[in-house]
């Protein structure tokens, strides 16, 4: 009998890492075959039958990529826009989420309903009013008008995550903190946000890889090409060298490895955040 | 841009009003005293302006300028028309088909990513090797730019020199030609549907593992001991006890679904002939090719609404199933 279920579970477990894998491969195959074209000579990138492994190896698209074709200058657009955002948005969330946490002040019950409101309607339906007032504000065309929008519409969602983090510190602490006389600032910067800082990271991981994922509003508000972050970068040189399949990838894993990287790097965060977001409450 | 927005209204639906009936929020200091609510105001107001601004004002403006003949020329008046923008979609055949085609990739894309990502969650529900290693890959098509995997579905698709193509002609002799999967509304379509559910599965995939993990273990030891096999025990204990998750990541996905644009936008541009326009493309065509910011707000605002509506209508339904 004990025999018998060992065997089962055996089985059992055989069959699920053969479907496991099978799945795998139908995620992971496009992204080997990118990869193997980005290293193709261009009029191998459309070769049949298929290679995963090119025949002539050759890094050229990837050096012609980062020098001629100004993707070095894209690259670090990206990490300007998508650094400022991040830095933006955890500390002007915090501050909104600490005072919404554990402060008490007239008005917070409706200023937080609307927070979550704003929560609620998808940023592209806002498109159109977003680009009439960023003509107005003079923030189109600029890095810093990237920085002002993405931190604006990421700051809802932060606020709702930090804040539901810092209500669990325990208020004891906090109590102590002011019978020895500290304001609301000191708790904030001495108590709160060293205890906090696996929300923050969490809260980070997320505004960066957003900002840096970001395209609808690049498109929107950049056309000076000089200010385009890469997935604009990108999708606009495909546009215009439409077959040159091994230039496109290049660049394309360039804007791919970083995130690819703080993905595995901070996993464990990332897949808590993502859980405590969607199955609390 | 699309897991951002699902991760967002994943934690909207999830939220809860501070505090409870009174003004003090739940955990707020007992020992606060008047000045705090000075300091309090000043800890929300760089972060509450920035909001107003790009998220608060929009939203007023965004039926607004639906009313207008808006004109983008700094200075000019905008003409009042009413409800004349709303009126023009109903008339305009192309917004029907982006209707229709919108509704198409929702209904393609929902169930499959629901049924894949709930079926894969199952299978990693378990101790085995490389489990990590599993759910990271099968999350990374959901953390790659939309960008990137769009041109490379463009890329896998081709007609001639397709990598799609080679494996249903000389792979699997499925077909004896090259498909031309971009040609036309329903197999472009399609492609981006696949696009999609392949993009998708990682995310449903990740919710659902975390709920699995939160039924008790000894429902389904209890459940085994009284005979009851594999398939059974998903069915009456597992199944019912994610149903509240289950209809969280449905409501996420049809919104998701809705809000389809970069993958269309870059893989078909809503050609051939304004085919494949889906509601977002056509409304982005008709703010930034055409300049008509009006007709174009009000795709938006009415697809809004569309959204709005249909989250409410499932709630309701997945709750009443609830009480049953």
């Amino acid at each position: 009998m004990i025999v018998g279920s060992v065997l089962r579970m055996r089985t059992m477990l055989t069959v699920r890492l053969f479907l496991l894998s099978a799945g795998v491969v139908l995620m992971i195959l496009p992204f080997v075959y990118m990869l193997s074209t980005s290293f193709k000579p261009n009029r191998l990138s459309l070769e049949l039958p298929p290679r995963f492994l090119p025949s002539h190896p050759t890094t050229a698209n990837y050096v012609d990529a980062w020098t001629s074709n100004d993707f070095g200058r894209y690259f670090f657009n990206s990490v300007v826009v998508a650094l400022a955002t991040t830095a933006a948005s955890l500390i002007l969330a915090s501050m909104m989420a600490y005072a919404f946490a554990r402060l008490a002040f007239p008005g917070s019950r409706m200023l937080f309903a609307l927070l979550m409101l704003g929560l609620m309607v998808p940023t592209i339906m806002l498109l159109i009013p977003q680009f009439v007032l960023a003509k107005k504000l003079m923030l189109l065309d600029s890095l810093w008008g990237l920085v002002f929008f993405y931190t604006g519409a990421n700051i809802a969602l932060n606020t709702f995550l930090l804040r539901s983090f810092f209500r669990d510190i325990p208020t004891e602490l906090e109590e102590a903190m002011v019978i020895d006389g500290a304001g609301p600032w000191a708790r904030y910067w001495r108590l709160v946000l060293p205890l906090s800082r696996p929300a923050l990271a969490t809260v980070g991981i997320f505004t960066f890889l957003a900002s840096w994922d970001e395209f609808t509003w690049a498109l929107t508000s950049v056309s000076d090409p000089d200010k385009r972050t890469l997935p604009l970068a990108i999708a606009l040189f495909q546009g215009q060298h439409a077959t040159s399949w091994g230039l496109v990838f290049a660049a394309s894993v360039i804007a791919v490895v970083p995130v690819v990287a703080v993905f595995v790097a901070f996993q464990r965060q990332f897949v808590s955040g993502l859980a405590a977001g969607a199955i609390k409450g | 841009m699309a897991e951002q927005l699902q991760n967002r209204s994943a934690t909207a639906l999830a939220s809860d009003a501070p505090g409870g009936r009174t003004a003090r929020p739940r955990g707020a200091l007992r020992s606060s005293r008047r000045g705090d609510a000075l300091s309090a105001y000043l800890f929300v107001a760089p972060g509450y302006i920035l909001f107003v601004l790009v998220i608060l004002y929009p939203i007023a403006r965004a039926f607004e300028i639906s009313l207008f003949n808006w004109s983008i020329i700094p200075g000019a008046a905008s003409e009042y028309l009413g409800l004349a923008n709303y009126r023009r979609a109903l008339n305009d055949p192309v917004f029907w088909r982006a209707l229709q085609n919108t509704a198409f990739y929702m209904a393609f894309t929902v169930p499959i990513q629901l049924a894949l990502g709930l079926a894969v969650a199952v299978l990693l529900d378990a101790r085995m090797p490389a489990r990590t290693l599993f759910r990271t890959l099968y999350y990374l098509p959901v953390v790659t730019s939309w960008v990137v995997v769009s041109l490379l579905f463009r890329y896998l698709f081709l007609t001639d020199g397709g990598f799609v193509n080679w494996v249903l002609r000389d792979g699997v002799h499925l077909t004896d030609h090259n498909i031309s999967w971009l040609g036309s509304r329903w197999p472009a379509m399609t492609t981006i549907g696949i696009l999609g559910i392949w993009k998708g599965v990682g995310w449903s995939m990740v919710i659902f593992l975390a709920a699995l993990q939160g039924v008790p273990r000894e429902l389904h030891e209890a459940a085994a001991v009284d005979g009851a096999g594999a398939w059974r025990r998903f069915r009456s204990v597992t199944l019912p006890d994610l149903r509240p998750v289950v209809a969280f990541v449905t409501v996420m996905l049809v919104i998701g679904g809705f809000n389809v644009f970069i993958s269309v936008y870059l893989i078909t541009g809503g050609g051939p002939l304004d085919s494949t326009q889906v509601l977002l493309t056509y409304m982005y065509r008709q703010a930034f090719t055409f300049l008509d910011f009006g007709y174009g707000s009000a795709i938006s605002f009415m697809l809004t609404l569309i959204v709005a509506v249909l989250s409410l209508i499932q709630m309701r339904l997945f709750r009443r199933r609830e009480v049953t």
